[in-house]
């Protein structure tokens, strides 16, 4: 694994993405790394785009990823990892959830949701990873683990070894929960 | 220990190792969590207040009796508590007094993005300013000191990206601290001229003796580098400095107020040019101006927004980024599936109403489709506007005006303008929105919920009975999810005279999860009415169908009430 990461986490407010940041967080303790988290509260999670800074290093300064220099973003919805795009390296990765959470302007008939997502993502980088983690969190049996199956694609892409990513997890998450999330955690990594 | 913190959980942990006794505060984006976290340490007593100015009042008192104190709030909080505060400024402390003012550039949260720091300046309060979570922490434990030894109120000025930023924090001790003892002394406590004249020259020589002491004090900090460039910045704009210009010589200001003029000065000289980087106004470059440092600043930077590391290289470096330009789709806040607010602005649109609207997740019923508000200004703004409008107007001309509130808001500082509309004679209609929490900040709890801030029950305002009390001349209380009821009822007040109050009752959705089944569609008519309440669940299709997209759906049942043709279905469980 590299010594930098910078992760770019993006969403749509109400998805979940603060328990991904929180085990990013710990997951830095784990690696004696560096590290600050920049979230987003209060309006924005009302449906809105939301995006999760992560920064690890030895020292971190600014809580905030420059553009272009994320190593990888990770992406709870389609649309969403489109927008954030200006902010990836050039040899950066996207993980992105294939879910469609339709914008009110979209829902509303004013626009319409972009066609072909992947194939523009694909011309922003070589890498490009597509997880249908709602489906496999369906087949899991517990739709809250899209997070977890999100973050284990993450750990796999940024070559993290499994063995600290549980580390991590088993801290963030309580206990009667652990199990089926370290089973979606490691659903992820295969992928 | 090292424990990742947020920065207003790193402030509460401040307040905690540092003593304080007493926390009393409005929530606000991006302050809230600093309240929400000092309430689980012990030996803290925490409180939500109706608004800024009682939570000042409240900390004021708290510090006249001995104890450290501290009271948080967002920017534009500071204007409401600005009266207490500036005379505060004036008796000064007995315990230590603390004032967290979270300042919103980029306005991710706010109507405005004022800067807090000229408070400290007109109000003659030093103000600190910490640059990630560790630091915050630790100012706050310098400003009690700060605030026993100049015996006056001290402010911490955070930004969103300081308050919601993790970082690793190391967490001390609590320092118990004694409550000193309050003896009578109406020189320094009862503020009437002949007292205030002397503790206005106190100031003074505070300000003089804090602005000297500053020059050799540790909290501004001085890293020369290369002597080509020297910045002068705070807070969380040092890290993006570090990040973007990592050999430049910094000057990084802990203390925004009073400024450390000399030691500038020096600084000014070591390094061949001066450039000010900071967020709003040109606070330190206009003062470092006036005393002769040439500097460079706004003339760079922008007054708006936030600064980043791309702008500081764009700008300093010159190094611009190339930023693909995209024409997404936009994702802005919406109201949730099920709020309770949704049915109330679509009754509104309907019937064309002027709608002088306040803040709070009700706010959002001024985008479309519902696009149903016509003004807001800050907390409480609603029924003075609307009043105003029928002062200019005359009653037929503003027939068609109302003002609407939420139930937190209405507490914070709704109620005297419904003494005015009453004491004036207005025929204001007046609708409160209670959904029985503070939404918008996350779900705080207020008088009206009945619930503590650490969760005890206490007496509940009734709302009924308040407006009842202040005068309205008529009162109704309906179900906010009622749209037909609600749509007749406002007809009929709409044509009394005197000053009516609705109050929609009805949950936030978000507060009781335990919901019904998805609605479903079958055979739409493609009518299009169900798309016009912009519910996030009710999706049109290619085809101009509507759909209802089960995932998001908690079936409140509004589209169903709207749909001509039945054609909406409730769900089964
Ligand atoms: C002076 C001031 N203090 C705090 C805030 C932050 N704030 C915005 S709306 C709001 C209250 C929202 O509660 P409520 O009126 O009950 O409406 P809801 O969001 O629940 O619909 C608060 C505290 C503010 N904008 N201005």
């Amino acid at each position: 694994m590299k010594k930098d990461l910078n992760i770019l986490i993006v969403g749509v407010g109400g998805q979940g993405t603060l328990l991904a940041s929180r085990i990013i967080g710990q997951l830095a303790v784990e690696l004696g790394l560096d590290c600050k988290l920049s979230e987003v509260h209060g309006m924005a999670q009302r449906g809105g785009s939301v995006v999760t800074h992560a920064k690890l290093a030895q020292k971190v300064d600014s809580p905030i990823i420059a553009l272009h220099d994320a190593d990888i973003i990770v992406s709870f919805e389609k649309l969403e990892a489109l927008r954030y795009t200006n902010f990836l390296k050039e040899d950066g990765v996207i993980v992105v959830n294939n879910q469609e959470i339709l914008p009110m302007p979209v829902i509303i008939g004013a626009k319409e949701y972009p066609q072909n997502i992947i194939a523009e993502l694909e011309k922003t980088t070589k890498k490009v990873v597509v997880v249908d983690a709602l489906k496999i969190a369906e087949e899991l049996g517990n739709t809250k683990t899209v997070n977890v199956i999100i973050l284990g694609v993450l750990a796999k892409n940024l070559g993290i070894e499994m063995e600290i990513m549980v580390k991590a997890l088993q801290k963030c998450v309580k206990p009667n929960f652990f199990e089926i999330n370290k089973i979606a955690l490691e659903k992820g990594y295969e992928i | 220990m090292k424990k990742l913190m947020l920065g207003n959980e790193a402030i509460a942990r401040g307040a905690y190792e540092a003593g304080v006794r007493v926390v009393s505060a409005y929530p606000g984006t991006p302050s809230t969590e600093i309240t929400e976290a000092v309430v689980k340490y012990d030996g803290v007593y925490a409180e939500w207040a109706p608004n800024e100015k009682v939570a000042f009042e409240v900390a004021i008192g708290a510090s006249f009796a001995g104890a450290r104190s501290m009271v948080c709030m967002k920017h534009v909080g500071v204007n409401v508590a600005a009266d207490p505060m500036f005379t505060a400024a004036y008796t000064g402390v007995n315990g230590g007094l603390v004032i967290v003012a979270a300042d919103d550039p980029g306005m991710h949260s706010s109507q405005n993005e004022q800067d807090t720091r000229f408070y400290a300046r007109s109000a003659h309060i030093p103000m600190l300013e910490p640059s990630n979570s560790n630091e915050a922490k630790e100012y706050i434990k310098k400003a009690y000191k700060i605030s026993e030894e100049y015996d006056t109120p001290v402010f911490i000025r955070t930004t969103t990206r300081l308050a919601h930023s993790q970082s690793f924090v190391t967490e001390e001790e609590r320092e118990e601290v004694a409550i000193k003892p309050y003896q009578k002394d109406i020189t320094k406590y009862t503020m009437m001229p002949a007292s205030a004249i002397g503790r206005h020259k106190a100031v003074e020589a505070r300000e003089i003796r804090l602005a000297k002491d500053i020059e050799s004090s540790d909290i501004n900090t001085v890293e020369l580098n290369d002597k080509k460039l020297g910045i002068v910045c705070s807070g969380v704009v040092y890290q993006y400095v570090k990040e973007a210009l990592p050999t430049a010589s910094i000057f990084k200001l802990g203390m925004v107020y009073p400024l450390a003029i000399e030691r500038l000065k020096k600084f000014a000289n070591e390094v061949e040019e001066v450039i000010v980087i900071e967020e709003l106004e040109p606070f330190f470059e206009n003062q470092m101006k006036a005393n002769g440092i040439k500097c460079r600043g706004k003339e760079l930077f922008s007054k708006q927004g936030e600064i980043s590391v791309s702008i500081i290289k764009e700008k300093i470096l010159g190094i611009s980024q190339n930023i693909e330009k995209k024409d997404l789709p936009v994702r802005p806040p919406v109201m949730c599936a099920g709020c309770p607010h949704r049915g109330v602005f679509y009754v509104l649109s309907k019937m064309k109403l002027t709608v002088s609207a306040d803040i709070g997740c009700y706010t959002l019923g001024a985008q479309a489709p519902l696009s149903a508000v016509d003004t807001v200004v800050c907390m409480g703004a609603s029924l003075g506007i609307a009043h105003g409008f029928e002062k200019a107007l005359g009653k037929e001309g503003s027939k068609k005006v109302v003002a609407v509130i939420g139930d937190s808001t209405f507490v914070h500082s709704g109620m005297t303008g419904l003494v005015n509309a009453v004491y004036n004679k207005s025929n204001m209609k007046l609708l409160i929105l209670d959904n029985s929490t503070t939404g918008m900040t996350g779900h705080q709890e207020h008088p009206a919920t009945g619930i503590t801030l650490s969760g005890e029950t206490t007496k509940k305002l009734d709302l009924v009975e308040l407006v009842k009390v202040l005068g309205a001349d008529s009162v109704n209380v309906i179900d906010a999810y009622d749209i037909s009821g609600l749509e007749k009822l406002l007809k009929s007040e709409l044509e009394k005279d005197g000053v009516s109050v609705i109050i929609a009752k009805r949950p936030c959705a978000l507060l009781n999860r335990n919901y019904p089944s998805a609605f479903s569609i079958h055979d739409c008519k493609k009518c299009g009415m169900c798309l016009k309440i912009g519910c996030p669940a009710i999706e049109k299709q290619k085809d101009g169908s509507a759909k209802i997209n089960p995932s998001l759906c908690v079936g409140c049942g509004l589209c169903k009430d709207l749909c001509k043709f039945g054609a909406i279905e409730e769900g089964k469980k």
